[in-house]
């Protein structure tokens, strides 16, 4: 593992320094220290994102996740370290329109209808002619759409939650878990979907427990207990673990 | 101020309580309910139902946008939409201005039907005008509102929020010279009355019924309350958290 750490710190600095002539860091992280009730969550974390790529964060529950994203939106307190965000520090002003972030349990009104929904998280964002039916189709709810959001299940609510992200057109997205209790047919629109947002340049930063979802990500960072075991792309990560299937690839850098 | 912003947040807190009739009808049955009832307690003795009835007048807006506001408030905390909105280009002053806009219409809504029952059917007598308790009506909703967002903070669960109210409201109900004039009191209670909101949207609601004395004064001081509250209630809503 130490190895595979050193090679991977070795690339990096040559590899954000490329990114910085082609194209400029999405989110750049450094020293970033977190302390929650005395237990420490991250410890001098560093992480580059390089703009157009869907970066997957993978790791088991409790490895710092949802910690670094909400540390990434200006949500969480932090003992220490930068964050800079399309080259802003992390929660300015200037961020609000161009972040998107959707949360692991869906962040929407459960006592709104799904297009008021929409409607309200399109307002917020200053677009006054919101296109809600539109939005309801790419994550297949437009039938919904009359419903209440309290009524409907557990993957509609997340497919309602993700599209309220994606209203406003953000040049960052960040999704904690966006697939979690949605059959495979969905999974799949889903990720065109994402691809289709990486295309026009944008930022995609999604974690996830779904490790065949693993290799439909750019650049892969693993974690365990606030630390990143390995980066690479699917492929290099691949042939780190000397593995084929994504699950036993995450095993075994897990356990080493 | 963005004002479209604004109104999207004001519209959106409508279309909630839209969504949950049954609260609304609550809101407007309760305090109609409890004037009855008033009424057939103090059957015999019409001038106490004309006190308490009108101070009461005086008082529901401000128990009920209290619960509503630190439930919505509290609700907004746990389900994550606070932390978006406050991640999104609202303000927290739009923010709380479209819940004060939204709790203003509901608490007119209110005191218009509340004081119209009170006075056709029950018989209540106001000297005064009847927009003028709307309109105290209206600004001790807006109090509620102020108190129950800054409470809200302090609590962590729905059940939580509620208990907060016979320890923040009661007092100042007790105080507020609904159940003895405030100068009738011993000194030292007298004197906290002065510095308990409620004492004088009481104050100002029996001035409109008995059409005497000026509410200026009253209105001044719960503008300044209200201006205080709010901006407490508004340090409270703090963007980043552990």
């Amino acid at each position: 593992m130490f190895l595979w750490g050193n090679h991977g710190q070795m690339r990096v600095p040559q590899h954000s320094m490329l990114d910085m002539r082609l194209r400029p860091s999405a989110i750049s992280i450094t020293g970033l220290s977190v302390i929650r009730n005395g237990t420490t969550i991250l410890h001098k974390f560093d992480l580059e994102v390089e703009a157009g790529k869907i970066l997957g964060l993978l790791g088991p529950s409790g490895s710092g996740k949802t910690t670094i994203m909400r540390s990434i939106v200006g949500l969480q307190h932090l003992t220490g370290g930068e964050i800079k965000v399309l080259g802003i520090p992390a929660g300015d002003k200037g961020l609000r329109t161009r972040v998107s972030y959707s949360t692991q349990d869906a962040s929407i009104y459960r006592d709104l209808t799904c297009s008021e929904n929409i409607e309200y998280f399109a307002a917020l964002q200053g677009h006054s002619t919101p296109t809600s039916n539109e939005i309801l189709e790419l994550v297949d709810l437009s039938r919904n759409r009359k419903q209440l959001a309290a009524t409907l299940s557990g993957g509609e609510r997340a497919r309602l939650a993700l599209a309220t992200a994606f209203v406003g057109r953000p040049e960052l997205l960040i999704l904690d878990e966006p697939t979690v209790g949605l059959d495979p047919l969905l999974r799949r629109d889903l990720w065109r979907l994402f691809h289709r947002f990486t295309d026009e340049g944008k930022t995609l930063l999604v974690s996830s427990h779904m490790m065949e979802e693993a290799d439909q990500c750019d650049e892969l960072v693993l974690l365990r207990e606030g630390a990143i075991l390995s980066k690479g792309s699917p492929a290099e990560l691949r042939k780190q673990a000397g593995l084929e299937n994504m699950d036993a690839v995450f095993i075994s850098l897990v356990e080493k | 101020m963005n004002l479209k912003r604004t109104i999207a947040s004001a519209k959106r807190v409508l279309l909630q309580l839209k969504h949950d009739p049954r609260s609304m009808a609550l809101i407007i049955v309760a305090p109609c309910l409890l004037m009855t009832i008033l009424k057939f307690v103090y059957w015999s003795q019409p001038q106490v139902f004309q006190h308490f009835a009108g101070s009461l007048l005086g008082v529901f807006p401000m128990l009920v946008m209290f619960l509503i506001t630190s439930v919505a408030t509290l609700r907004e905390r746990t389900s994550g939409t606070l932390e978006r909105i406050l991640i999104s280009p609202v303000t927290k002053f739009e923010f709380i201005i479209g819940y004060a806009v939204a709790f203003g219409i509901a608490s007119a809504l209110q005191a218009i039907i509340v004081s119209t029952y009170a006075i056709g059917p029950l018989g209540l007598k106001v000297i005064g005008s009847q927009s003028g308790l709307i309109f105290v009506a209206i600004l001790d909703a807006l109090l509620g509102l102020a108190l129950g967002l800054f409470v809200s903070s302090f609590a962590k669960t729905e059940f939580q929020a509620i208990q907060f109210l016979p320890i923040i409201l009661l007092p100042q109900l007790l105080l507020s010279g609904l159940l003895a004039p405030r100068d009738s009191m011993p000194r030292i209670l007298g004197d906290i009355s002065n510095f308990l909101p409620l004492s004088y949207a009481v104050d100002a609601t029996k001035k409109v019924l008995i059409g005497q004395g000026s509410i200026t004064k009253d209105v001044l001081i719960i503008a300044c309350f209200l201006v205080f509250l709010l901006g407490m209630g508004s340090l409270t809503l703090r963007r980043t958290s552990d």
